[in-house]
């Protein structure tokens, strides 16, 4: 089944999380994803599912609303954009803390500070090491395709839910506003709430007489119990690392030299492949779906398999090729290569990089 | 007859008032004598004599009431600082039948949070604020709050709060510590509020008073649509304020009332004419 | 006209001895208890038994909830 459409990659984000049977989107506008709140706003969701969208007097209040809807077993989200996300960094490690499941995406711009509304990847260490205060994950897929912004929805929904934790979409600028067609998926009911007290026991939506009230909170002042909270948190994290890690290979099988690129840098790195492989270097590309959990077993196989030397090209100064690293832990070559301020790097320029850098003379 | 014991009377029959029983058996971790306690007393009886205790859900602030879910046997939701009533949003927005009710306090609702204040008050959400004013930061060690009265110490005015820089070196006039600031006043001018008040919990009739304040804010949520119920409380510091719970009840009515004075500010939408 | 006969049962454990009760008793029952409980607190009693109305002022201003009132008719 399901429906084609010529959407952006926002929109599609947008109307995937309606189709998804989405309870709720709190957001605030930023460039480049105010098309999310805009398409909602159009689209009239509480007409057409019951779906709540608010935009919030700012990034704070928005996660923060995100942050209680969640803890009442409501399936929420978010959109924004790096400054917008950097100020939503307070609400995320209270999501992790308290273990509410949501979905945020971050249509990444050009940093640091305001930096630029062009499209970048300079977020990847924000949203992969943590971002906030504490220890903690999220869970981080990296569409490279206005299909994949749309079905990473619920494909994040769902991973949030099962293992109570903040999913974060980590797009740019450029997947976020161009166009491709998109299959979009027939519509799902929203859980009813009766449903919603029966899966989920945890969440505040009124006790019942005689059975123990709900707490939700990140704050414990017990040495003890908080060290076995964090304890739990990092055995969580270690499930998710063992059983959700999402990679795509292209061209690996005989290659020598791999690029590794998420998103938009992974499109480019494709093409790159291509040229390349018209050259005759046996060059693949590795491309991460989830950026944490990161494909580090994928990186080590490659190299078992006889892979010579990596090249991380990446919209930042070399954040993901500290991963790529520690995979390759020394073995091999690895190298980044990345363009900066809203440039994107073309395909000649990346394999260039490729046969400078890592290949040699 | 004169003869009736102490004894005769201590029957469950002749019981008259005991605390709530939907506040849970953990004792307040409150100093000696702070109004938190008798204002978490006064919430649970209103949550139990509306029997919403089922449909109930609170949101805590951080502040000296950090732990308040602890006390009260409904479901509770731990804000970050300032957050409570983007919180309270959340959970209303998405479960519309549920009573929501925010629990903060000076530092919380007016310094940090107001933004967060402002807007839910303007957006007109169908939930009810609780605002514990005591004028001074508790938790932190009795720092200057938005609401600490001009000339008052705190650990942060050491000199007495100064809105603007006194005499000396040349720069008096000058901006220094601003004003203490009414929010209360403040919120009740925006059109999303249907009920303001502010109350005071130092004596038996201001406890009824308040009682049935905040028996309003509650009722107006179950029976309406929209509209914040907004309850401000002028409460004491006794520990900060470096005073006996008896003294600190005294210099109350005569510092922070005439300043903060009690009483219904809107009632029903329409600012109450004085 | 009716008159009342009234009691009180401090938690005295819970009791953090504030006074405000005291202060706040239109009888002038309540005193604080020259013992200290488990947390050193001098806990409130009822100096003056026969005085008691019942009103249940002492119940109503205590910040520890820790007073029950108790009242008859005579």
């Amino acid at each position: 089944m399901g429906e084609l459409k010529l959407m952006k990659g926002n929109e599609a984000l947008a109307e995937a999380a309606i189709r998804y049977g989405c309870d709720a989107y709190f957001g605030y506008p930023i460039t480049p994803q105010s098309e999310v709140i805009e398409y909602l706003s159009e689209q009239n969701p509480y007409e057409r599912t019951g779906m709540v969208v608010l935009q919030a007097e700012s990034e704070l209040a928005a996660i923060n609303m995100v942050y209680a809807a969640g803890a009442a077993g409501k399936r929420v989200m978010t959109s924004s954009s790096s400054p917008g996300v950097s100020l939503k960094q307070e609400g995320i490690t209270y999501i992790a803390g308290a273990e509410i499941p949501c979905l945020y995406a971050d249509v990444v711009r050009g940093g640091p500070g305001l930096g630029t509304i062009q499209p970048s990847q300079a977020d990847y260490f924000q949203a992969c090491k943590g971002g906030g205060h504490g220890d903690y994950k999220n869970i981080v897929l990296a569409p490279a395709s206005v299909q994949e912004m749309a079905d990473f929805v619920a494909l994040g929904f769902d991973l949030a839910f099962k293992y109570r934790m903040a999913c974060c979409i980590l797009s740019d600028g450029a997947i976020g506003q161009m166009m491709e067609k998109v299959v979009l998926a027939d519509q799902r009911p929203r859980m009813t709430d009766e449903e919603i007290k029966e899966k989920y026991p945890w969440a505040t939506t009124g006790r019942k007489r005689g059975t123990p009230h709900r707490i939700i909170t990140s704050l414990d002042l017990d040495s003890n119990r908080m060290e076995a909270h964090n304890r739990h948190l990092q055995e969580k994290y270690r499930q998710v690392e063992a059983n959700e890690v999402r990679f795509e290979e292209i061209n690996c099988e005989d290659a020598e030299y791999v690029f590794v690129a998420y998103g938009s840098s992974a499109r480019i790195a494709q093409k790159s492949v291509q040229l390349g492989r018209e050259e005759g270097l046996k060059v693949g590309l590795l491309r991460p779906i989830t950026l944490y959990p990161y494909p580090t077993k994928a990186i080590q196989a490659l190299i078992d398999n006889g892979v010579k030397g990596f090249l991380s090209v990446e919209l930042s100064c070399g954040q993901m090729i500290e991963d790529v690293r520690l995979a390759v832990n020394g073995r091999v070559k690895a190298e980044h290569f990345g363009r900066v301020g809203g440039i994107i790097h073309t395909p000649e320029e990346v394999l260039e990089a490729m046969k400078k850098q890592i290949i040699g003379e | 007859m004169s003869e009736i014991t102490v004894k005769d009377i201590i029957k469950p029959e002749n019981l008259v008032y005991q605390k709530s029983k939907l506040l849970t058996e953990k004792p307040f971790h409150y100093c000696p004598g702070c109004g938190h306690g008798t204002i978490h007393r006064l919430i649970a009886e209103v949550i139990e004599e509306l029997g919403i205790d089922e449909d109930t859900i609170g949101v805590a602030p951080v502040g000296c009431a950090v732990m308040a879910y602890d006390y009260f046997d409904v479901d509770f939701q731990e804000a970050a600082h300032g957050r409570a009533p983007a919180l309270a949003t959340g959970i209303k927005r998405v479960w519309p039948n549920k009573i929501v009710f925010t629990y903060q306090g000076d530092g919380d609702l007016a310094a940090i949070g107001t933004c967060e204040t402002i807007h839910t008050c303007n957006r007109g959400e169908n939930i009810t604020m609780i605002f514990v004013n005591n004028g001074i930061y508790g938790m932190t060690g009795g720092q200057m709050a938005p609401t600490t009265l001009e000339g008052m110490k705190t650990a942060t005015t050491p000199y007495g709060r100064k809105a603007t820089l006194p005499q000396g070196a040349g720069f008096e006039g000058m901006p220094n510590n601003g004003y203490p600031l009414r929010i209360t006043e403040l919120v009740a001018q925006l059109p999303g509020t249907k009920y303001v008040t502010r109350q005071a919990v130092y004596s038996p009739a201001m406890v009824r008073k308040a009682k049935q304040a905040i028996k309003k804010a509650f009722e107006n949520q179950l029976h309406g649509k929209s509209g914040v119920n907004f309850v401000e409380i002028v409460s004491n510091c006794n520990s900060n304020w470096k005073m006996s719970p008896v003294d600190a009840n005294k210099w109350l009515v005569e510092n922070m009332l005439p300043f903060y004075p009690l009483g219904d500010i809107k009632v029903d939408g329409e600012l109450v004419k004085k | 006209m009716a008159s009342f006969k009234g009691a009180i049962l401090v938690d005295t454990e819970r009791c953090k001895g504030c006074g405000v009760c005291v202060v706040n008793c239109p009888c002038g029952v309540i005193g604080l208890a020259k013992e200290v409980n488990g947390k050193g607190y001098n806990y409130a009693y009822m100096e003056e038994p026969d005085k008691c109305i019942g009103c249940a002022s002492c119940g109503v201003v205590c910040p520890d909830g820790v007073i029950s009132v108790y009242k008859v008719k005579l």
